[in-house]
């Protein structure tokens, strides 16, 4: 009898409390909305969320950080516990770094943690537009968010350059160098661009200052607004699915929100957050003490930025020397001015894919079913072609490396990924696109005539047959549930007259589409199955006869 | 559909979460073994030499490089002359494993040692008989009792353009490289400041006082000895190996785990 009064009381005290606060914000409409969002189910979707969590890690441990970290270039004398710098000239920065480090207590984990969270968040972000990619999930409604998450990304990078600086070691300066040199390379703006960046002559007093305000306010309050705008959008269009038994354009199978999503995102927060520690409390990362504090005079070998800017860096390696030349008096530095373009090129081809895909199929519907990848066997291939690329420019980076830990010479080795950013993403591509129609035709074989048994029949007549086992029809939802684009042709327009716009996109929608697979029709299907009956008749009738 | 729901309930038992646990155990066997590193080892310094030493170095020397750098140390087409390249060069080369020589290439391999140290000794006795030439650095160079900030300081500007601020080594052109310095005995390192062998610069006393050698050599011994605070080290490489691991071990491991309770809700 008290139990249920207790009960009660409690309900009401919560009942009011969600009534006090519907009646002055309206949550409940709020809460009915978005509590009620669904979330299907497949391991792939969760990347997006690992690159917010490691985000929110990020924020956590910077926070830590920013209690200790002293963003000046003064020059002061160490004095700390980490004894082959002590009495070294250095930046208050670096000081203050290798006091976080040794002296401030948790601060080497933290430390850490926010540099291992950083590595994730652009991994995971990174893979997370691999998936959206390869599925079609930038499709029509999602082509802005697809632009918003390419933001997100390069905001990413720049949010780890900046931080990467900060410490103003030795290595990180190295990094920066490189930078003030890119800048200086672009023609006629570049050195106005670096002194203004600098305060002066690289490296400055300002630099860290600078980038501090960029790393701890402007970058990261940008991340968070375009973090705020994919998030909302990722409501507003409802999630996407993969193809199965009663999933269609116009719907969205899954679980709800409130409750199941909720309890399992929250879990999975941690779940991330306890790896990054994992990994932080065992492995060393950016060992800055090592390094010593930033001098412009010494280079180190090994010199390697943060995986993500990897790429960038790979490409200023593999651009071939000799480059430049002078126009006029001023020194145009090809060498350094065609990785920059190759870089920004490449950049904006991914930014505006989504775009071009849909010019060339000239789709206007809304897709909320994913593809499979082989079902779009030229995008898959762009694809494939595109990660090869960044990748041969990615391994770029470490040339050096590579050439002597496997014990090659350094000057094959680069001229070798010279060669293979050219050579290797047009080999992925046609092996790509193959694979994807091979595998295509693998599927309709299954629809058609189902899978291998691996059951021998000897028929009366003496004939052997494998008898096939026919998919069954959930099985067939993803085989064969997909669209059919095919080649368009180039069409006059009002004036009657064919235009090089129209005729380029009949070549591109050739490219595209021109050896595409249909998809298994039904009544394809239905033929087959009949025969297949047929067989299994004769089949049985064998082994009774048997009998 | 019984039988194939039966199969997905079983996996979130046995395969997947066995592919988490191999792929842990392996991590953590794989770190492990990296993250112990052989002590370094110090050698002792040679003896003076007798007349009988000299003769027994000549004999290992006509038995053991004479065919390449000629009976008399002259030098022949395949190598260069040893006289005048003193006691501290024979040292060098021969302690570390690297004469004699397997095959030409840019630059010779660090080996197992293939001599005794009294017999690396003889050697040395025997081609400082030849001429003068550099000695064996003593106890002022390899104390290792110097100033390891001002040591870490020379290091960063005389050194780790070509050995790596971290003393972890690096890549010059076709084939050649600068060794990594984490496993170099104080006289080794003495002695390739002294003498520059292959393609390294020498820093002579001028250059590089004794004291100053000793700075640094202290500086790296402190690198040798003291393993990082902030756990494995990942070989020392920066960022390349650091951003291997936070694409194979960190994201792995989180896609490991999404795989695993994606599996669950099938």
């Amino acid at each position: 009898m008290s139990n249920t009064a207790t009960a009660k009381k409690k309900n009401g005290f919560l009942a009011g409390t969600a009534n006090y606060v519907d009646e002055r914000v309206g949550v409940a409409g709020v809460l009915k909305e978005f509590g009620r969002k669904i979330f299907p189910d497949h391991w792939s979707f969760m990347l997006g969320e690992v690159a917010l969590y490691s985000f929110l890690v990020l924020l956590l441990s910077g926070t830590f950080l920013t209690f200790f970290f002293q963003p000046s270039m003064t020059d002061v004398i160490y004095n700390g516990v980490y004894a082959p710098l002590k009495g070294a000239h250095m930046s208050i920065a670096y000081a203050s770094s290798l006091d976080i480090s040794f002296e401030v207590r948790g601060g080497l984990l933290m430390r850490q943690v926010h540099h291992w969270s950083a590595l994730l968040f652009v991994a995971a972000a990174g893979l997370h537009m691999l998936r959206v990619f390869f599925t079609g999930a930038f499709r029509k409604p999602r082509e802005l968010n697809w632009v918003v998450g390419f933001v997100l990304f390069v905001l990413g990078m720049a949010a780890g350059f900046t931080g990467y600086s900060l410490p103003d070691d030795l290595l990180s300066g190295n990094g920066l160098r490189i930078i003030d040199g890119m800048i200086k390379g672009v023609p006629f703006i570049g050195t106005w661009i670096s002194s203004l960046l600098f305060g002066g002559e690289f490296p400055g007093h300002s630099i860290v200052g600078r980038l501090y305000s960029l790393h701890i306010m402007l970058v990261p309050a940008l991340i968070l607004v375009f973090l705020a705008i994919h998030l909302v959008m990722l409501v507003l269009h409802k999630h996407t699915h993969y193809s199965a038994a009663g999933r269609k354009d116009s719907n969205i199978v899954g679980y709800p929100l409130m409750p199941v999503y909720v309890a399992k995102a929250g879990g999975f927060f941690f779940i991330v957050f306890g790896v990054i520690m994992l990994i932080a409390s065992f492995f060393t990362i950016n060992p800055i003490w090592n390094y010593g504090g930033y001098d412009p005079s010494p280079v180190s070998a090994g010199t390697q930025p943060d995986w993500y800017i990897g790429w960038l860096d790979g490409a200023l390696r593999l651009a071939p020397s000799h480059l430049e030349f002078m126009a006029g008096n001023v020194t145009v530095s090809m060498n350094i001015l065609l990785p920059l373009i190759i870089s920004l090129v490449f950049l904006a081809l991914v930014a505006l894919y989504p775009f071009f895909e849909n010019w060339v199929t000239g789709d206007k519907r809304e897709h909320h079913v994913l593809d499979r990848p082989r079902n779009a066997p030229v995008r898959t291939a762009i694809g494939a072609a595109g990660v090869t690329f960044y990748a041969v420019l990615w391994a770029g980076a470490s040339t050096d490396l590579i050439a002597t830990n496997f014990k090659m010479s350094l000057n094959q080795v680069l001229l070798t990924m010279q060669v293979s950013l050219i050579i290797l993403p047009i080999v992925a591509f046609v092996v790509t696109k193959r694979i994807c129609l091979a595998l295509q035709r693998k599927d309709q074989e299954i629809a058609l005539h189902g899978r291998e048994s691996g059951r021998i029949v000897r028929l009366p007549h003496g004939e052997y047959i494998e008898v096939h086992e026919a998919a069954n029809e959930y099985d067939l939802f993803k085989l064969v549930d997909y669209k059919d684009y095919q080649p368009t042709l180039a069409r006059p327009n009002a004036q009657g007259k064919i235009t090089i716009r129209a005729r380029m996109r009949a070549a591109a929608s050739s490219f595209y589409f021109k050896d595409s697979v249909s998809p298994t029709t039904q009544t394809a299907i239905e033929a087959n199955a009949h025969h297949a009956h047929e067989i299994e008749e004769q089949v049985q009738k064998a082994i009774e006869n048997q009998k | 559909m019984q039988i194939l729901k039966k199969k997905l309930n079983g996996l979130r038992r046995s395969p997947k979460a066995l592919v988490i646990i191999l792929f842990a155990g392996l991590l953590a066997v794989g770190t492990g073994y990296t993250a112990v590193s052989a002590a370094m080892s110090a050698s002792p310094q040679a003896a003076s030499h007798s007349a009988a030493q000299v003769t027994y170095g000549k004999k290992l020397f006509l038995s053991n490089c004479a065919s390449c750098h000629g009976k008399n140390a002259e030098g022949t087409a395949n190598a260069p002359t040893l006289i005048g390249v003193g006691e501290a060069s024979v040292d060098f080369q021969v302690s570390t494993g690297r004469m004699p020589g397997a095959a030409s290439g840019p630059q010779l391999q660090v080996k197992p040692v293939q001599f005794t140290n009294d017999q690396i000794a003889a050697m040395a006795a025997y081609v400082g008989s030849l001429a003068t030439g550099p000695a064996i650095p003593g106890i002022a160079y390899t104390a290792g009792n110097g100033d390891a900030q001002k040591g870490g300081q020379l290091f960063r500007i005389n050194c780790a353009m070509c050995h790596n601020a971290a003393g972890q080594g690096g890549a010059l052109t076709e084939g050649k490289y600068a060794p990594a310095l984490m496993h170099s005995s104080a006289k080794t390192i003495a002695e390739a400041m002294i003498l520059g062998p292959q393609n390294m610069p020498v820093f002579n006393d001028a250059n590089l006082t004794p004291q100053e050698k000793n700075d640094i050599i202290t500086y790296l011994q402190y690198l040798q000895t003291h393993s990082s605070a902030g756990g494995d080290e990942l070989g020392g490489l920066g960022p390349v190996t650091e951003g291997l691991l936070a694409w194979l071990g960190l994201l792995g491991l989180i896609i490991a785990i999404t795989i695993w309770l994606g599996a669950k809700s099938n």
